[in-house]
């Protein structure tokens, strides 16, 4: 073979190789553009720039910090639990922090945990799921102060 | 927990564009060296291509079978990386004098480990079944480690005994414990999160986990510890050690910890240096490695500089496949793989190998992102997390930035239980990733019962799911 055509072949090579690379990165795209579409629906900062009447319109309002747990239905009703900046477990498991003596409540049903200045619930696989307002909880969503979570036949909510 | 959307859709196609390309270059690779060696394509080309293109074709139709929403980019790079591996060896095998048979036996591992990687995902219906064995999974990492010190089983092997003589091949226990362990380690974190964050004392911005706590760390440490000074195994060690270290950061984020996993490992590694030639030496040959005196010493700096040299004669574009010498390295095909391949690939080259890598684990910790269940998370994390750290251990051993140690390149490196582990790994992956992005199937009949009634059952499968989970908890 000659000269020409190894060396030929020795750089096709090395640009294969890229463009199997740029190949994953085209497919991995699609998955990149994670923040353009953010489930808040918040405006970016570029479109407020642009538009200044939506900051206005979604200005969020002044949050309310939770500082208090409440127990309103079920076995435990009337309960009350200071929120510290430590998660909480909630179910029938003894080591949980409030153990529900709930029958349709499972062992380690959900969590309670601070991120930012907001708390979040996350059910840890429960059997009878947990229900923040309405919804059955798929992954971890944020709680405001006054929305009752339903857990078994416990509704507990965060004062502030 | 992570507020990012996953797309829905299976997108089995652009896998099977990319498989194309990696096939490509894995056959390409092969091709070209044999080619530039004066082989011609004899029937070791042929046998390698099918065999190679069945692997791929065979894992992509389970997945389209089993998970259809996996991940579609991380089964191309494995095959692209297995395949550039198998090219190496290969022509390193032809290349020796007498030749070598090490690339029939990689291709027979790869097939072996292909087959279990694709049992695994037609068998395992959901990853979180595995959360059951949490304790089942340490005593088998307990067993796998001692296995290769039994007189009669284990073998010693270049100085370090993690071999186990399984009569027609050896097999290293330990790469598989690699993933017992993360297995245990995210089945112990996801139940244990909450208690250890809650408790402990707070100095300053640290707080330090209770003393009741830190029984797991200290095994981990133990463990480490226990595998450098009786395998002495000093690359699983540091592996073992930083799965661990990265696991706990993620299931706590609190930084304490891994300020106390530094001290306790920089205290292990300083007395270890102190007390065991063979760490002694590491280091010796790694600091002064151009000292001719620790050049041509016995397990001295000869292996790490000639990989050296390769590289430099390798330069920006490399010599070409076939046309180096990276033969003139000691185990050019295992240890010093990246070395021969940046000589004969260049800089290019080799840092297109990196970024595959660099791919398939940010795929992996995207997986651990998008999945719904900390079990999940923490599993997803702790195997890439490895597959990263035997990068950075091989690579940086290989370019002396870091001491030499025995780990393998993943998917590449000469080594049956190697490969055997790392598909194990990315077929996990591929599972998780599956759960991770399927769209929820509880979304549309939340919305179809607004007040779900407490009580009612939402399906038999997810029941027995927590009812393992409740078995486990009572222990």
């Amino acid at each position: 073979m000659s000269d020409l055509v190894v060396t030929a072949l020795r750089f096709g090579f090395l640009i294969l190789l890229w463009i199997m690379i740029l190949g994953v990165v085209t497919a991995m795209r699609r998955d990149l553009v994670i923040g353009a579409r953010s489930k808040t629906g918040a405006p970016s900062a570029r479109q407020v720039r642009k538009h200044p009447e939506l900051a206005a319109e979604q200005a969020p309002a002044p949050r309310v910090h939770a500082r208090k747990l409440v127990v309103l239905e079920g076995p435990l009703a009337g309960t009350s639990l200071d929120l510290a900046a430590s998660p909480i477990l909630l179910g029938r498991a003894q080591e949980a922090t409030l153990v529900l003596e709930d029958d349709y409540a499972s062992g380690r049903h959900a969590r309670l945990f601070p991120q930012g200045s907001r708390w979040f619930i996350e059910d840890l696989g429960s059997t009878n799921g947990t229900y923040l307002g309405d919804t059955q909880l798929t992954r971890a969503l944020p709680v405001e102060p006054g929305v009752p979570i339903r857990i078994g036949k416990t509704v507990i909510e965060l004062r502030p | 927990m992570s507020d990012v959307l996953t797309t829905p859709k299976p997108r089995r196609n652009a896998e099977l564009l990319l498989l194309v390309l990696a096939l490509a270059v894995g056959i390409g690779a092969n091709a070209l060296a044999g080619l530039d060696q004066d082989q011609g394509l004899g029937g070791d080309f042929y046998v390698q291509t099918i065999t190679l293109s069945v692997i791929a074709v065979a894992v992509h139709v389970a997945l389209r079978l089993r998970a259809k929403y996996a991940d579609p980019v991380m089964l191309p790079i494995v095959i692209a990386l297995n395949g550039l591996g198998l090219a190496m060896i290969q022509r390193l095998d032809v290349a020796m004098d007498p030749p070598t048979t090490a690339a029939a036996r990689q291709l027979m591992w790869t097939a072996i480990a292909a087959v279990v990687a694709i049992a695994l995902i037609m068998l395992l219906k959901d990853h979180r079944v595995l959360r059951r064995f949490t304790y089942i999974s340490l005593i088998l990492s307990a067993l796998l480690l001692v296995l290769p010190l039994l007189p009669g089983v284990g073998m010693e092997l270049n100085g370090a005994r993690i071999w186990v003589n399984l009569g027609f091949a050896t097999f290293q226990p330990g790469e598989i414990a690699k993933i017992t362990l993360a297995i245990f380690f995210a089945g112990y974190l996801s139940t244990n999160r909450d208690l250890i964050l809650l408790a402990g004392k707070k100095i300053g911005p640290l707080q330090l986990p209770r003393w009741k706590d830190m029984g797991p760390m200290l095994a981990a440490w133990l463990v480490s510890i226990g595998v450098l000074i009786f395998q002495r195994d000093l690359g699983s060690a540091i592996l073992f050690f930083g799965l661990f270290m990265a696991m706990i950061y993620v299931a706590t984020s609190r930084i304490s910890w891994v300020l106390i996993g530094l001290l306790m490992i920089a205290f292990g590694g300083f007395v270890a240096f102190q007390l065991f030639p063979h760490v002694t030496a590491r280091i010796d040959g790694w600091l002064n490695a151009f000292d001719p005196e620790v050049y041509n010493a016995p397990g001295g700096s000869h292996q790490i500089v000639q990989g050296l040299f390769g590289l430099a004669s390798g330069g920006l574009t490399g010599t070409g496949l076939g046309q180096g010498r990276p033969d003139l390295v000691t185990f050019a095909n295992s240890d010093m793989i990246i070395a021969a391949l940046g000589e004969e690939l260049g800089l290019i080259g080799v840092s297109a190998i990196v970024m595959l890598y660099l791919l398939l684990i940010s795929r992996g910790i995207r997986t651990a992102l998008g999945t719904r269940d900390a079990f999940g998370k923490l599993l997803a994390t702790g195997l890439s997390f490895t597959l990263a750290l035997q990068c950075f251990v091989v690579i940086g051993g290989v370019t002396r930035l870091i001491p030499l140690t025995g780990l393998t390149t993943p998917f590449m490196a000469a080594g049956g239980s190697s490969l055997l582990a790392n598909w194990l790994i990315v077929a996990l992956l591929l599972l998780i990733s599956d759960a991770a992005r399927r769209p929820a199937p509880a979304a549309g009949l939340a919305g179809a019962r607004p007040s779900g009634r407490p009580g009612r059952r939402r399906n038999s499968e997810q029941e027995r799911m927590t009812a393992g989970a409740g078995e486990a908890e009572q222990r």
